[in-house]
């Protein structure tokens, strides 16, 4: 098993696991022997300076932000389609090459509308 | 562990400890108080805190603005009765381990402001207290004295047994009841157990 050549990584792998998890476990073994927790109502309630909380916490956010969303996944998903495209390049033939070059030209031109828009200038 | 033992195996360079003393150095060596300053106490504090007199040379690095991150609270100037609800609660709200130092007259007693009909003689009707320091206001090195005295205090502390600390003993009181405001006083007007003398001229309120 030794001569695995992947023998190394599980070890690492074992070593890293135990990494994260042998402080909790002594964390877990700490308070089980000498620090029990001690939660009550007043400890786990709400901070707001000593003063009791009232109603929710459930403001209004800025619906402007859905564009910046859209926009990031249009250009995330061009990514996507463009790195097996550089990866193949040397490949491909003339026709190929032109339609990607459509479809980079189809999201500018999706880029250049945002642009117009204004949405890209923060306020 | 045998003292000559201990100081002949630091000879050789073995280092012997135990778990309750490693507990409480780590313990005592990071307090970090709460930032909570009432009055004029609280401009002393923050002397204490500023280049000359330093507070972080013995730990208190930092004042966390949050009771869940905070060990200790400088109860530092005058306790109102509208401002002792408040004082109680964020004790509540401290994770323990924690401590409470009083600072100054007023937090112990009232201080000058004794006769005012608005001032709590005393945060430790409420709250129990580690470490009182007299003074109107008492110097910075007052201050870093309790809390070295504090430090001391924590060093004695046992891990298991029956002298161990509050917060290492699961039926040890953790929610110290929050006074209301009534009509004319709060209610409870002292926490029983903590303040166990009882008030001349008030009635026991249930």
């Amino acid at each position: 098993m030794a001569s695995n050549p992947y023998f190394s990584l599980a070890v690492l792998f074992v070593a890293a696991v135990g990494f994260g998890l042998a402080p909790l476990g002594l964390a877990w073994l700490w308070a089980r022997f000498f620090s029990p927790p001690k939660p009550n109502a007043t400890k786990n309630a709400i901070y707001e300076c000593g003063l009791v909380s009232k109603g929710d916490a459930w403001v209004q956010f800025r619906s402007a932000y859905y564009l910046y969303a859209i926009i990031f996944l249009i250009f995330d998903v061009e990514a996507v389609f463009l790195l097996p495209f550089a990866v193949a390049f040397t490949g491909l033939t003339v026709a190929a090459c032109v339609s990607m070059l459509i479809f980079v030209l189809m999201l500018v031109e999706g880029l250049a509308w945002a642009w117009a828009k204004g949405i890209l200038t923060w306020n | 562990m045998d003292q000559d033992l201990k100081i002949e195996l630091g000879k050789q360079g073995v280092f012997v400890t135990t778990i309750q003393d490693l507990y409480n150095w780590g313990r005592r060596s990071s307090v970090w108080p709460m930032q909570f300053g009432l009055a004029c106490c609280a401009i002393e504090m923050i002397a204490t805190t500023m280049a000359r007199y330093d507070m972080a040379r013995f730990g208190a690095e930092v004042f966390r603005p949050s009771p869940r991150q905070a060990d200790l609270m400088i109860i530092s100037g005058t306790v109102t009765k509208k401002m002792a609800p408040q004082v109680v609660r964020l004790y509540n709200q401290m994770a323990e381990p924690r401590y409470v130092i009083a600072m100054g007259a007023c937090a112990i007693s009232g201080g000058p402001f004794k006769q005012g009909y608005n001032v709590l003689k005393g945060i430790d009707r409420y709250i129990p207290v580690d470490v009182h320091i007299p003074g109107c206001p008492p110097r910075p090195e007052a201050l870093l004295q309790a809390f070295m005295t504090l430090q001391k205090k924590i060093d004695e502390q046992q891990l298991t047994g029956e002298g161990r600390p509050r917060h290492l003993d699961a039926e040890a009181q953790g929610e110290f009841p929050v006074p209301e405001q009534g009509a004319h006083d709060l209610e409870p007007a002292s926490n029983k157990g903590v303040w166990p003398v009882t008030i001349q001229g008030t009635r026991t309120r249930e």
